[in-house]
């Protein structure tokens, strides 16, 4: 069947044995990286599809849960997403003209602004927190004592001038809207703490010089994966803070 | 006592025949091409045993051949989906002369209730040669009602009514299942199902300790509840006339319009702000955790019952009443306290 | 390494180094890259849950010997089917031939020196032992009664025992799996041997790519559905709680958006290796190369489009299981065009019948039967009847056991010289294949005939004209047990005392035989270059391929 055939090629350090040359290994492990991003696409995807079947369901609860979210802060978070997405496209620029310094510089300010968003969230979570709107037995969205900031039956009535009584059917149900928020933007925050721990390990490999025009891969798919969570928050953003609150 | 080995089930319903006939075709497809199969590859493992002076004869294979054994099966397939299809229509449509019943699942057991207010336990008796239908709803978790005899089975959910018929044709005693696994007892949450001839049945029924029709109870359970104090069928009421509502389209404040069916009415009383009927202000508390699924089941069997009173459809209701926010505190209260003396209604059922 | 002028030698000899002895210690084994000491680390690890699985089978089968059930209460009893099913399925089958032939294999195949990511394959391998971890706890600490599918509300709020605990395990193995797939994609796409194009892969490989890009897409699937699970039991946060206005058919969606995909990733790597079987001991090129390796990437692309065929009692509209029946009977097309290719390829063929040819001819019977009962499921009308009885079971091991382990322990006697580089004993192979067989069937057959006489599933206690049947099954259950036992023992024993087998003792084709057996580290001396089409067969000269005595 077959003739032997031995390939040369000039050896970089980091071409594993496995390749026959830094192209194939390139090629190979980009590719990889979309694979796994699309396993990515899969997992947010079902939680998304089941959002909206609950959306649709429950569109006053959601549109009740989606108010009581502070849209300026989810904005600003976005801003910061944002600016990280640049400041990472950066680093992966420096990479691959193997400028250390800015590499180590751009990596640190993406790093900054991950904790930034990470800071944000959990404020905002603690909001949540006193506002009693984590799901679960203590979950009181109807101003029980000790709950009254986020009183969202309170708020239907002077918003909707809708009866009390339906107001806090809503208000219940709101609790759905927000094991959604929990759900998806904790897997979401989950995505980001793994991501700055590549991020750290990025930082580390930059210092030490390990990148070059020939070898930047871990940059490009650290760089990928950053990008990945950021879409991803592009798409909850709206669907968690904006598309809900349209009166 | 002899061991039995029976190797098909009784047929007792009228479906049972057509689902068997369905089976036996398939047995025979299947056995027909699983011999096929395995004869064709008995008869090449020894024809074409491996001897010393043969070689192997290389083909690649033929396109028309594999359009043969592509579209032949895709043929019989496609027929055989048809088949099932018609009969699964037929089993998921209950004619509309069905005797009505009610079953409620729980953990470990089944509930059934005829209209006269007859309830069982694990035990469902019905007619021969009379279609019958049975709205299922779970108390806790999914249960599926499955009666191998009559070739029926369903699922039964929490929060919502599914629905079974069948007709059986053989008078004796079948094996009622819970076919979906539902906790520790999954197994013994076995009845059986009787079927009688018809003047036994309705001899049965009579002897049967009823205290009122289910549609009886169920008016006093709505005037308990205070539902009377906005349900009323003036033009003054709060809440829509429910008289001739059932199984009727209704126009909701959003523009949809809904049957007011089973699902319906049970949201309704569950979940009253889900859907509020146009012209109509979102008031009524919610009764979940006060109405249990027994109680649900008569409050729609009195609802029900509405349809055979004269009474406006609420429809060509022309002028609602509006209620100004204010009123909302002053209209619970007033219907709390209908929780305890509850008002005569104005009209007596016939 | 032509094969054109070879002579079976009379003494073979081992290869002085090989992938086996490259290194000793336990390091150099729980830290290797080598796709090879992967793969015979996975083949341990599923060999572990494949008999653990299986006790808790024996277990079940003893307890329905009598009608009342002979052993235990029904609370242990669920325990039992649930735990078998949890661990045959996501332990077992999922992994069993992608993580252990495959991991050995496609490197090999598509002529490379590993797969595309070595470190993710071990990472693969290391999730896989912690989500072992996680199962291990659940069953040690007490179990759980959940079945294998999870249904909520059951799941979610009424049972006490270890749920989250199995279900975290389960997310985690999905990983394992998950790496496995992208690994295979990558190298199926960027790692073929000069001349190795799409139309010469070896169908095997496109079995395997097709199972990965299920694995990639619809394992992360699972691990969503069992998260919310975990976090509804955890927090009681209501997406599947109808007391909290959630929707417990839902979970039944997406568990089966994963959960039917899954059973293709358990069936078609076995059909990879009939494939590769049946072409080898009939000398012959395969019978339409292009419909077997298309129908490959059919059944993937279908199977996505059938899952709600779980559910046509549960509620869902008549409309959407019209459309999902339909489905389901267009996805049975591709495997019966496998079937029928399988068998073609046997005409005019030179047969003679090793043990994996016995495996292979029993699993294209078992798996036909196994496949055309589908039928009965995917029929509306008559699966109102069928679903959720014994009929369900008997199909699904039809398919399961009849076919994806049939294949698998074909693949493993087939393969068995490349891995150890010694033949495992002819004879006691071929009495553990007819016991394997004879001892499925009545294990099986009867249930297929209970499952329509109305016996539901999961029945701890069952009315007593079942019992006859159920005998009979628990019978061949007890003979099926030996035929699994007799090839642990002899391939052990093998390792050591079976003959040498040579690089190629089949005289197959295929680049992994061209390499000495066991391979060494780097798998081949040289890159090949591939020329021919795969199962170029029929080439050899007179009295090169032995007669089968």
């Amino acid at each position: 069947m077959s003739h032997s055939q031995t390939t040369t090629t000039e050896h970089h350090p980091a071409l594993a044995h496995q390749f026959d040359s830094m192209e194939q290994q390139r090629e190979a492990s980009n590719f990889g990286m979309w694979c796994f991003l699309l396993t990515e696409i899969m997992m947010f995807g079902g939680l998304f599809t089941a959002y909206l079947i609950y959306r649709l369901k429950y569109y006053e609860a959601f549109v009740a849960g989606s108010t009581s979210i502070s849209v300026s802060w989810g904005f600003a978070n976005t801003l910061v997403l944002i600016a990280s997405s640049l400041t990472m496209a950066m680093a992966v620029w420096s990479a691959q003209r193997g400028i250390r310094r800015f590499q180590v510089l751009f990596i640190a300010l993406t790093m900054l602004l991950g904790a930034t968003f990470l800071g944000v969230k959990a404020k905002e979570y603690y909001d949540k927190y006193e506002e009693c709107h984590i799901p679960g037995a203590s979950f009181d969205a109807e101003g029980g004592t000790g709950c009254e900031k986020g009183n969202i039956a309170q708020e239907l009535v002077e918003r909707e001038k809708i009866p009390l009584e339906a107001a806090r059917q809503i208000a219940r149900q709101s609790q759905i809207f927000f094991s959604f928020y929990f759900a998806m933007t904790g897997l979401h925050a989950l995505h980001m703490i793994l991501g700055m721990g590549l991020m750290t390990w990025l930082l580390w490999r930059a210092r030490r010089d390990d990148f070059s025009p020939q070898y930047y891969s871990p940059v490009e798919y650290g760089g990928l994966y950053w990008h990945f969570v950021d879409i991803v928050w592009i798409y909850l953003f709206p669907l968690l803070y904006l598309i809900s609150r349209h009166r | 006592m002899q061991p039995k080995l029976p190797l098909f089930p009784q047929q007792a319903s009228t479906v049972a025949g057509q689902v068997d006939a369905l089976y036996l075709f398939l047995v025979l497809i299947t056995t027909f091409f699983s011999l096929l199969i395995a004869l064709l590859i008995l008869f090449f493992a020894i024809k074409y045993k491996r001897t010393p002076g043969r070689k192997a004869e290389q083909i690649h294979g033929s396109t028309l051949l594999e359009i043969i054994w592509t579209v032949i099966p895709l043929g019989i397939s496609m027929f055989i989906f048809a088949w099932a299809a018609i009969i699964y229509f037929h089993q998921r449509r209950p004619p509309s002369n069905a005797l009505e019943l009610y079953g409620v699942g729980k953990q470990w057991m089944w509930k059934f209730q005829y209209s006269g207010g007859q309830r069982e336990i694990n035990s469902l008796h019905v007619p021969m040669g009379r279609p019958v239908k049975i709205s299922m709803i779970s108390q806790d978790v999914i249960h599926s009602f499955f009666v191998p005899a009559f070739r029926v089975k369903y699922d039964v959910l929490p929060n919502r009514y599914n629905t079974v018929w069948f007709e059986a044709t053989q008078p004796g005693t079948y094996h009622l299942f819970c076919s979906q696994y539902c906790g520790t007892k999954h197994s013994a949450m076995i009845g059986e199902v009787v079927v009688m001839k018809p003047e036994d049945f309705e001899a049965w029924l009579a002897s049967g300790k009823a205290e009122g029709s289910m549609a009886a109870n169920g008016e006093k359970y709505f005037q308990e509840l205070g539902c009377i104090t906005c349900h009323r069928p003036d033009s003054g009421a709060r809440g829509p006339n429910l008289q001739g509502l059932y199984g009727r389209p209704v126009r909701l404040s959003d523009g949809r319009t809904v049957i007011a069916d089973d699902n319906y009415v049970r949201e309704s009383i569950l979940d009253p702000a889900a859907k509020i009927v146009s012209g109509f202000q979102p008031i009524m508390p919610t009764f979940k955790g006060i109405v249990n699924e027994d109680g649900m089941l008569q409050l729609i069997a009195y609802i029900k019952s509405l349809n055979e009173q004269p009474g406006q459809p609420l429809n060509n209701r022309t002028s609602p009443t509006m209620i100004r926010d204010t009123e909302v505190p002053n209209i619970q209260q007033e219907m709390k306290e209908n929780g305890e003396t509850s008002k005569p209604r104005p009209e007596k059922k016939p | 390494m032509s094969t054109s002028t070879i002579q079976t030698p009379p003494q073979l000899e081992m290869p002085k180094k090989h992938y086996l002895n490259d290194n000793y210690g336990i390091r150099s084994w729980l830290l290797t890259k080598d796709h090879k000491r992967i793969a015979v680390l996975y083949l341990i690890s599923i060999t572990f849950f494949f008999f653990i699985g299986g006790i808790f089978a024996a277990l079940i089968r003893l307890h329905l010997l009598v009608p009342e059930g002979a052993l235990f209460q029904a609370d242990v009893y669920n325990k039992m089917f649930s735990m078998h099913g949890v661990n045959m399925v996501f332990f077992f089958l999922v992994p069993s031939i992608p993580a252990t032939l495959g991991n050995f294999l496609v490197p090999l195949m598509v002529g490379a020196k590993d797969l595309a990511l070595p470190k993710i394959n071990l990472a693969s391998w290391y999730i896989f032992a912690i989500a072992a971890c996680f199962s291990v706890a659940a069953m040690v600490l007490g179990g759980v009664d959940t079945g294998w599918t999870f249904y909520t509300p059951l799941s979610s709020g009424y049972l006490k025992t270890n749920v989250v605990t199995m279900a975290v395990g389960i997310i985690i193995a999905g990983f394992a799996s998950i790496f496995t797939g992208l690994n295979f994609i990558v190298t199926v796409h960027r790692m073929r041997a000069p001349g190795l194009t799409w139309g010469r892969l070896p169908l095997f490989i496109w079995a395997n790519y097709a199972t990965s890009l299920i694995m990639v897409l619809a394992t992360p699937v699972l691990a969503i559905t069992l998260i919310l699970l975990a976090l509804e039991r955890g927090f009681h946060i209501g997406i599947f709680d109808p007391k909290l206005g959630g929707d417990p058919v839902l979970f039944q969606h997406m568990f089966w958006f994963y959960s039917h995909p899954a059973v293709y990733i358990m069936i078609l790597p076995g059909m990879g290796v009939i494939s590769e079987i049946v072409t080898c001991f009939s000398r012959k090129r395969v019978f339409g190369y292009s419909f077997v390796a298309f129908s490959s990437i059919a059944i993937a692309v279908f199977g996505f489009l059938v899952w709600a065929h779980h559910m046509f009692v549960a509620g869902i509209s008549t409309y959407s299981a019209l459309v999902f029946s339909l489905m389901s009977f267009a996805v049975a097309i591709p495997s019966a065009v496998k079937v029928f290719n399988w068998t073609a390829t046997m005409y005019k063929g030179s047969v003679s019948f090793n043990t994996p040819m016995l495996y292979a001819i029993g699993f294209i019977g078992l798996f036909t039967i196994g496949g055309l009962t589908g039928l009965f499921l995917a029929a509306l009308g008559l699966d109102i009847h069928v679903h959720d009885t014994y009929f369900v079971i008997a199909h699904f091991h039809y398919v399961m056991v009849g076919g994806m382990v049939m294949a698998y322990l074909g693949g493993l006697h087939f393969w068995w010289p490349k891995l150890t580089g010694r033949m495992y004993p002819e004879g006691w192979a071929k009495l553990a294949a007819l016991i394997t067989f004879i001892g499925f069937n009545l294990t099986f057959f009867p249930q297929f005939i209970l499952g329509y006489l109305g016996m539901p599933r999961r029945y701890a206690a069952y009315p007593p004209e079942y019992q006859v049947l159920n005998v009979l099954s628990t019978a061949g259950a007890s003979i099926l047990a030996v035929g699994f036992i007799l090839p642990l023992i002899y391939l052990l024993w093998s390792m050591r005392y079976g003959e040498i087998a040579g690089p190629n003792p089949w005289q197959a084709k295929g680049l992994e035989w061209e390499t000495s057996s066991p391979p060494p580290t780097h798998n081949f001396e040289h890159t090949p270059v591939v020329t021919e089409e795969p199962y170029h067969y029929g080439e050899e000269q007179e009295g090169e391929v032995p007669v089968v005595p």
